[in-house]
């Protein structure tokens, strides 16, 4: 008999079918993964989780048969003789599962991992595949490999950097090989008396040599040397400012919402720690919690530097510019009084952009027409204004759900030339 | 056995030496007391992780890659990590060697139960029985397996992902009608064949009377039914092995799907007698288990506390609920065919007169296990169950027949309960529970119009009125006319010839491969 210790074989074999799988539910998982999503807090849109796609299309038909006369054999007769009728619904439900048919369910539920979530997730707003890789690319720990030391943990020796030094050493100082002695002492087994002493003296050299020059040395053994990368320090906040006044529409939110999440996932694969303050506002602006955010009822006028306000003040108090990076996105359908633009401007430019990394203003509009045909509004002809002038905003008119990423493009640009001046 | 204890081990830990004693002791008592004949084993220890592996690809080590694997695993695992599943003890394979997977989280007392399961019950079921015999090949199968799969692994690579999976749907599609039921004519090889000629001219010889000469013969047949014989005759037709006849006789398959095919077919064929041979395999392994650990029990080679923690998880596997339990799901395997063997042990051992009526050629012939390895050796459930299902079985597990008619309004007929007149019934009716003739759909291929539009035309000989599930059928069909590329049509016979339905159905283009 033969007993072999499987537990340390690689795991998940099952992953390519799995992904096969995955890969050819994929409409209905992307669905599913939407349809999760718009239930889900913002945070927990990297948590993965369990989805439910209707079977349909996914299934392996065979031949079945149903219907027809039945004859069943059961265990566990109480009360019945022979000739007795069951009722076939209600009463008689013992019989109701026939074997085989209990497995067929309307909806196949199982679990997503947090990078197939993600994955799905990023799929369904169509990004580039760049940015889709820039996103998704979880970040190397901050450990990699830096050349060889002599001094380590034995877990870490390199055997071939090892024996290469052990060799090149015993190559060095001519330490006799096995096969030379084992060589003269076949010589000495059939040889004349005369040649014998040598032979043994020269054999007797060669071991004690061998037994000088060790096999391996400790001074050739070599450990695999690891660094540890600093990292930065890495915390953002990210600020969500929304227009909640009665004009914005369930889907305007959700799209709204949707750019929030792609903010978050990026900003989540970027730092560390990731805060999300929440602001809303109609002719006033309060701090709420998420659901208050997206959900809570809220009636007013629309006056934009009420929030930006807030904002500021928050900052102030809580998010010191030089330890923290500030992100802003704002969301709201464009209006605002008239009379308030004078001090919105002049509170973002004056301000909130000098301490942000980024402000990206999103108009948003219901989903029939095209963007085309929106008039500007008053907020989004400021916000031109201010650019013209060189202030640094994302600003993008939003109808649909693929049209949230060109903000994110943004995005990336300016984040790739500051990295270039950064030193 | 040097064991310092006189126990095989002591609490629930384990490590390998006390798996090789267990396995040892166990050994032992299989081979002189129950003279059970089994492959070598080979017991492999796994994680949870990789049993839930093992689950999706139906219990085999090494499969060929597929979408619907993936798919089983994650219900699995969803299932599995909500708790709502217990995974399996173990899981054995129909190989020589014999491999047994043991979970690592089971407890010693555990190891020793599945030990004694899997690794000498199954094992010489596996070994023994004769449809495993004539339909499986234990010493090839790994070996057969690992070809399939770097087959599969091949053809994705030279001929495209997409094209294997669409051929692969479709084969998995008509698997269950890719079995051959009935072994086929051996070769005979040349000397063997001269021979029968010569004894066959013989009898002619001896047989000679020229009266025959001057018998009138029948009317001469027309030339067309005569062609539609000897077509038939080429084709093999009637053919019920689906993808037996594909493989053979489909006109536009390129050679690699013809042998995706022939995997197929023959890992359905491997499988064959397993599904037919449940509750026998489980009663077999559980009685097996019973016997040996109450051996190692007697001999004190297991402290008490361990021996029920054995009889706990060995009650829970051969529970049987009632018909209205919540928990019921038609017969238990394990309770059925256990509670048969001991049954039998009795009805050898110590008859009464009814036992002596009803098993005339086994009662009280006093060496049960002698009749117990014939039956393991001889029978399949089907068979078992019509020949060794007792009344006193009948009568405690209080077994009673329904005859659901959908002509009858009323309702469900009882058409046979636990008594002196319901016994033969009860007995013939639970047999053909587990027919395959019954289980599965009688669907054969008719013939072909090879001079038409090569139409292929299949009939489904319809019993007791179940016609097929028609969603079903259309997604199998378009498989099947895939794989033909012409028209198929399935036609619905009831007993008396009346065509109930007919499906038509045309083929779409596969996606075509370089």
């Amino acid at each position: 008999m033969h007993i072999v210790d499987r537990r340390l074989n690689p795991g998940s074999k099952s992953l390519e079918n799995r992904q096969r799988f995955l890969r050819r539910a994929k409409a209905l998982v992307k669905n599913a993964v939407k349809k999760s999503s718009e239930g889900r807090d913002i945070k927990d849109v990297l948590e993965g989780g369990e989805v439910s796609i209707p079977l349909d299309g996914m299934d392996e038909p065979r031949f079945r048969r149903e219907g027809g006369t039945r004859d069943m054999v059961l265990p566990g007769n109480k009360k019945f003789i022979v000739g007795d009728i069951l009722p076939r619904s209600g009463q008689g439900r013992g019989r109701a599962s026939k074997p085989g048919e209990g497995d067929s369910e309307d909806a196949f539920r199982f679990v997503l991992s947090r990078d197939e979530f993600v994955d799905l997730f990023l799929d369904d707003l169509e990004l580039p595949d760049l940015a889709k890789r820039k996103l998704a690319q979880a970040e190397g720990e901050g450990i990699h490999r830096a050349g060889y030391a002599t001094s380590g943990s034995p877990a870490n020796i390199s055997v071939s950097r090892t024996v290469r030094l052990a060799l090149a050493r015993r190559v060095a100082l001519r330490r006799p090989r096995p096969e030379q002695i084992a060589e003269l002492e076949a010589e000495l087994a059939d040889c004349d008396e005369d040649r014998r002493a040598g032979l043994i003296a020269e054999i007797a050299a060669l071991k004690a040599k061998a037994r000088r020059i060790p096999f391996i040395d400790p001074i050739d053994i070599r450990y695999r040397r690891f660094e540890t990368l600093p990292k930065p320090v890495a915390q953002a906040v990210m600020f969500c400012l929304m227009d909640v006044s009665g004009s914005m529409t369930e889907h305007m939110k959700d799209l709204a919402k949707r750019f929030y999440m792609l903010l978050y996932v990026f900003l989540k694969r970027r730092y560390r720690h990731v805060e999300i303050v929440f602001i809303r506002h109609t002719d006033r602006a309060e701090e709420v919690d998420e659901n208050t955010f997206f959900h809570g009822p809220a009636s007013g006028g629309t006056l934009v530097s009420s929030a930006l306000q807030a904002m500021h003040d928050i900052v102030r108090s809580r998010f010191r510019p030089a330890d923290w990076n500030i992100y802003a996105a704002q969301a709201s359908d464009g209006d605002n009084f008239g009379s308030d633009s004078e001090i919105a401007g002049r509170l973002l430019t004056e301000m909130i952009l000098p301490v942000s990394q980024f402000f990206a203003y999103l108009e948003v509009g219901e989903s029939d027409g095209n963007a085309f045909d929106m008039p500007d509004s008053s907020l989004w002809s400021l916000y031109e204004r201010l650019r013209a002038n060189g202030a640094p905003l994302s600003m993008r008119k939003v109808r649909d759900r693929s049209e949230i990423f060109p903000v994110f493009h943004d995005l990336f640009q300016r984040r790739g030339k500051q990295e270039k001046t950064a030193p | 056995m040097t064991a310092p204890s006189r126990f095989l081990f002591e609490g629930a830990d384990w490590d390998f030496s006390t798996l090789q004693r267990i396995h040892d002791a166990c050994e032992e008592i299989s081979r002189s007391e129950l003279g059970l004949d089994v492959y070598p084993n080979q017991i492999e220890v796994i994680t949870a992780e990789q049993m839930l592996d093992a689950y999706s690809s139906v219990g085999m080590p090494l499969f060929y890659k597929h979408w619907s694997f993936g798919k089983h695993f994650a219900y699995q695992e969803a299932f599995y990590r909500k708790g709502f599943t217990g995974l399996a003890y173990e899981i054995v394979i129909n190989s020589s060697p014999c491999i047994s997977y043991l979970m690592e989280e089971n407890t010693a007392t555990m190891q020793a139960l599945v030990i004694a399961h899997a690794a000498f019950g199954h094992n010489h079921f596996f070994k023994n029985n004769y449809l495993f015999r004539q339909w499986t090949d234990a010493d090839g199968i790994l070996n057969y397996l690992d070809f399939a799969k770097s087959y599969v692994a091949q053809c994705e690579e030279r001929h495209g992902r997409l094209a294997v999976e669409q051929t692969l749907d479709a084969a998995h599609a008509l698997m269950s009608h890719g079995i051959d039921r009935y072994p086929g004519k051996k070769k005979l090889d040349l000397r063997a064949e001269e021979k029968r000629a010569g004894k066959r001219r013989l009898h002619e010889e001896r047989a000679f009377n020229d009266l025959w000469r001057t018998v009138p013969s029948g009317p001469a047949k027309s030339e067309a039914l005569l062609n539609v014989e000897r077509r038939r005759k080429l084709l093999g037709l009637p053919q019920e092995n689906l993808l037996y006849f594909l493989e053979k006789t489909a006109p536009r398959l390129k050679p690699w799907q013809r042998e995706l095919l022939r995997i197929v077919r023959h890992i359905a064929q491997y499988f064959y007698p397993q599904s037919q041979t449940k509750v026998m395999n489980e009663g077999t392994a559980t009685y097996v288990h019973y016997r040996i650990m109450t051996r190692l029990h007697e001999q004190g080679r297991i402290s008490d506390g361990n021996f029920l923690e054995f009889l706990q998880s060995h009650t829970n596997v051969v529970f049987q609920p009632d018909f209205d339990d919540q928990r019921f799901s038609g017969f238990n395997p394990y309770a059925l065919g256990f509670a048969m063997m001991q049954d039998i042990e009795r009805i050898v051992r110590n008859p009464d007169a009814e036992d002596r009526e009803w098993f005339p050629e086994i009662a009280g012939t006093g060496d049960a296990l002698a009749v117990l390895r014939n039956i393991w050796a001889n029978y399949r459930d089907e068979s078992f169950i019509s020949q060794f299902l007792s009344p006193r079985l009948m009568r405690h597990m209080r077994m009673f027949h329904l005859h659901d008619d959908p002509a009858e309004i009323a309702g469900i007929r009882v058409n046979a309960i636990h008594d002196a007149r319901g016994y033969r019934r009860l007995r013939r009716e639970l047999a053909r529970q587990y027919d395959v003739g019954y289980i599965d759909p009688n669907i054969e291929v008719l013939d072909v119009d090879l001079a038409g539009d090569r139409h292929l035309m299949l009939r489904h000989a319809v019993v007791k009125g179940a016609r097929l599930s028609e969603t079903d059928a259309r997604r199998v069909l378009q498989h099947l006319a895939d794989l033909w590329s012409y028209d198929v049509s399935l036609v619905e016979v009831d007993v008396t010839g009346n065509v109930l339905k007919e499906y038509v159905v045309n083929p779409r283009g596969l996606a075509t491969a370089a």
